[in-house]
């Protein structure tokens, strides 16, 4: 069954344990410039922010590559770039809306979240779970369950 | 190997930036980040020095662990010699500028001379440059970390600077980095501004890769992290409360400092705890806002705090309704049970002065405390201070603060430290500090241990050289009671040695909650290779304390300068469990110079310093 990846900013510190564990996966070194997940700061209102490729249905990214170097994997529905295959044309990093595929001046190619093929190393990493890896279809579970804790009934 | 192996040294008389290797020989003594910079420090720079001069140095250095993905690796420490103390100088930080600095490929920089106009230190990766910044000087915190990502166009660079404190040489100025995390003690900010350094803006992209042993460290980081996360204290109490889940325990020990350590007891404590800035305020919302942790950090015991935008402090001043950072509990105690006011946001609002302005707030809400004392002997008035400076007046507090971040009026005085101020006024009984430098929040007459580690600290008065809390209070590792004085020799220089490690290493003291070198020395190991079993580690932490203690020995600290306010030794705890009692030094001392083997005058017996290898 597909999962997903799925986060609840409210429960991120900003530890940046999801993009050294993504850097030391991806490239056996730590290093948060570049792990295919980034957290964005919002000092001023306290907002830490994780963020990666969605594997949205249509991908933009793969749709704009011209030498069909992303490929659609079913089994775990997510994108992979095939590294032999892309020319760094860096035409799907535009296409992105997300800015979640990226150039790496290191490889001369494209990079992009591979779900780590299934156990993606960030979820592990994370301390407050705030990233968790689980079934696509039920990403709504919790936001569904705090509304049921906040509004439960009362009798009288 | 997990260092970089690499050294940025910058003159900054000259306006000259050169890298040159790490000395690998002295990392397999000295580790990194304190003791490392210490060998440096001492083996380059005389001991003599005027700390505000040229010829004092400043080092920014990053342990073997920093930038890695050990919990907590993200510290760095500045060492100096401190313009406060006179002493070695070594503060800590957190954030993410340390890592940064790794990332860029530098264990250290080492910062010399002084620079003929202000200029910034601007690092991308192997590229350093200094660049002119006369429109800086001047700036806060707050304004020169935006202006200098702005200008490099790095939204992602890190900095670390001084506000005004700091460029007029406030004796306590602390050096801060992203926005609210500082180098805080004796000073460093100080010696920054006398080099007309004004910030360092890093920006690291190459990663940290070097680790001796990938798989070792992994599991050795993962272990370390799941028992941060099983222990109450870092698992569940400094998440939720953060330090300040301190205050009401050290007030019910009867060891909470109350107006400039009349009391041990503060009737205020419960509406500036932890627990309080959970709760509602009249607008309906909460101090705190979020806890934010530091690089690498899965504790995350970081305050973020919102001020009520109808508070007195920040009513029209809409630049201070964004969140920042929070009370921590030393703050907490320093402007509050300390000065005697009880007002969170205006504790909160002093903090973030603390922060904008770049200077320690517990060396000023210390001063202040001092201040405010003289104040109600009548030995200073109104037409000193500008003010009214009455304990527990929450408007005293903020414009003290306000006048002694921009250094006008009564402020200069109050930026001189509460040694200095209380010397200059002849009640120099009446100056909280040991070594010139103000003590922290804890009351050596209801923790013993304490009082002990206050006087032997090489840093001047200082929780966090000796942290015997732990034991006295949590009975971590194990529980002794806080208000004897036996056995405490032994735990002093057992939690002293254990310090210089961590904080050698790049990891957080706040982990030694639930870690030992049980955990500790795994990830050392893992990171560094062979050569740092538990007992190489305990005599490297040994080795650094002596380091510092001879440095000190020859500025001229001597034996007269390990020890305590008559306050503290002749004035009795007046409540709580304590009640009765003054700190017992004079019976720990003796032993504790045996233990540590040093002759009765406190000087290193050169056997010691064989064993050492010193």
């Amino acid at each position: 069954m597909a999962k997903a990846l799925h986060i609840s900013v409210e429960k991120c510190t900003g530890c940046l344990q999801c993009e050294l564990a993504c850097s030391y996966v991806k490239e056996g070194v730590f290093n948060p410039a570049h792990s295919m997940i980034k957290v964005f700061h919002f000092h001023d209102e306290a907002r830490y922010v994780p963020y990666t490729c969605t594997q949205c249905a249509e991908a933009w990214c793969l749709h704009a590559c011209p030498v069909d170097a992303i490929k659609l994997d079913p089994v775990l529905d997510r994108k992979v770039v095939i590294e032999a295959t892309c020319v760094g044309c860096k035409v799907c990093t535009i296409a992105c809306p997300f800015g979640t595929i990226n150039f790496q001046t290191r490889t001369g190619k494209v990079a992009k979240c591979d779900l780590c093929a299934g156990s993606p190393a960030c979820v592990e990493a994370c301390p407050t779970s705030a990233i968790t890896y689980i079934d696509v279809e039920a990403t709504g579970t919790d936001k569904m369950r705090r509304w049921a804790a906040r509004t439960m009934p009362q009798v009288a | 190997m997990s260092w970089a192996k690499k050294i940025l040294r910058v003159n900054l008389s000259e306006g000259k930036v050169a890298s040159e290797p790490l000395k690998m020989e002295w990392a397999k003594k000295f580790l990194g980040q304190r003791g490392l910079a210490t060998k440096y420090f001492v083996e380059e720079v005389d001991a003599k020095v005027d700390p505000l001069s040229p010829a004092n140095k400043l080092i920014f250095a990053t342990g073997p662990l920093t930038g890695t993905a050990a919990s907590t690796g993200g510290r760095y420490s500045v060492i100096t010699k401190g313009p406060l103390t006179g002493a070695i100088a070594c503060s800590n930080s957190g954030g993410y500028f340390g890592a940064e600095l790794k990332m860029a490929g530098w264990d250290m920089i080492i910062l010399e001379g002084k620079s003929p106009q202000p200029v910034v230190l601007i690092i991308e990766n192997e590229q350093a440059r200094l660049a002119p910044a006369g429109d800086l000087w001047g700036k806060t915190v707050w304004e020169v970390d935006g202006l200098l990502k702005q200008r490099c166009q790095s939204p992602d660079m890190k900095v670390s600077c001084i506000g005004k404190a700091g460029e007029s040489q406030v004796l306590y100025a602390a050096v801060v980095n992203d926005l609210h995390r500082a180098a805080g003690r004796s000073g460093v900010g100080a010696v920054m501004g006398s080099k007309n350094l004004k910030a360092i803006g890093v920006r690291g992209t190459l990663g940290v890769g070097n680790v001796h042993d990938f798989g070792k460290f992994m599991q050795a980081v993962n272990a370390g992290k799941k028992v941060l996360r099983e222990n109450a204290i870092t698992g569940q109490g400094l998440p939720t409360y953060g330090t300040n889940v301190l205050m009401n325990v050290i007030n019910q020990s009867g060891a909470l400092p109350t107006r400039n350590f009349r009391d041990v007891q503060f009737e205020g404590a419960g509406k500036i705890s932890g627990e309080a800035m959970r709760a509602k305020r009249p607008d309906g919302k909460s101090n705190l806002v979020a806890n934010q942790a530091c690089f690498g950090c899965t504790i995350a015991c970081g305050r973020v705090s919102k001020i009520d935008e109808n508070h007195f402090t920040v009513k029209n001043r809409p630049e201070y309704w964004k969140a920042s950072g929070g009370l921590e509990y030393e703050n907490a105690w320093s402007l509050g049970a300390d000065t005697g006011v009880d007002d969170l946001d205006t504790l909160t609002f002093t903090n973030f002065l603390c922060n904008e302005h770049g200077m320690d707030p517990i060396s000023f809400g210390a001063t202040v405390a001092a201040a405010m004392e003289l104040y109600a002997m009548g030995v200073i008035g109104e037409k000193d201070v500008g003010f009214p400076l009455a304990f527990g007046s929450a408007e005293a507090l903020v414009k003290a603060a306000e006048i002694t971040g921009k250094g006008e009026g009564f402020g200069k005085v109050l930026g001189l430290g509460s040694k200095r101020m209380c010397d200059k006024y002849k009640h120099p009984e009446l100056s909280m500090t040991v070594k010139g430098q103000e003590f922290p929040a804890y009351d050596p007459r209801g923790i013993q241990g304490m009082g002990l580690a206050y006087a032997t600290s090489n840093r001047g008065a200082c929780h966090l050289r000796g942290y015997t809390v732990a034991s006295e209070i949590f009975g971590i590792p194990v529980k002794s009671d806080p208000l004897q004085t036996d056995g405490k020799p032994e735990l002093v220089k057992a939690f002293q040695d254990a310090t210089a490690v961590v904080d050698s290493s790049g990891l957080c003291l706040f982990t030694t909650f639930a870690w030992t070198l049980n955990e500790i020395q795994p990830q050392i190991e893992g990171a560094c290779g062979p050569g740092f079993s538990q007992e190489e580690l305990l005599a490297l932490g040994e080795r650094v304390w002596n380091l510092e203690r001879l440095f000190n020995a020859k500025a001229g600290l001597t034996a007269k300068d390990d020890t305590l306010p008559k306050r503290l030794l002749d004035e009795a705890a007046k409540t709580g469990p304590a009640t009765g009692k003054t700190n017992g030094l004079a019976k720990m001392m003796p032993m504790y110079y045996e233990i540590r083997g040093w002759n009765a005058e406190g000087v290193p017996r050169a056997e010691t310093l064989k064993r050492l290898g010193l």
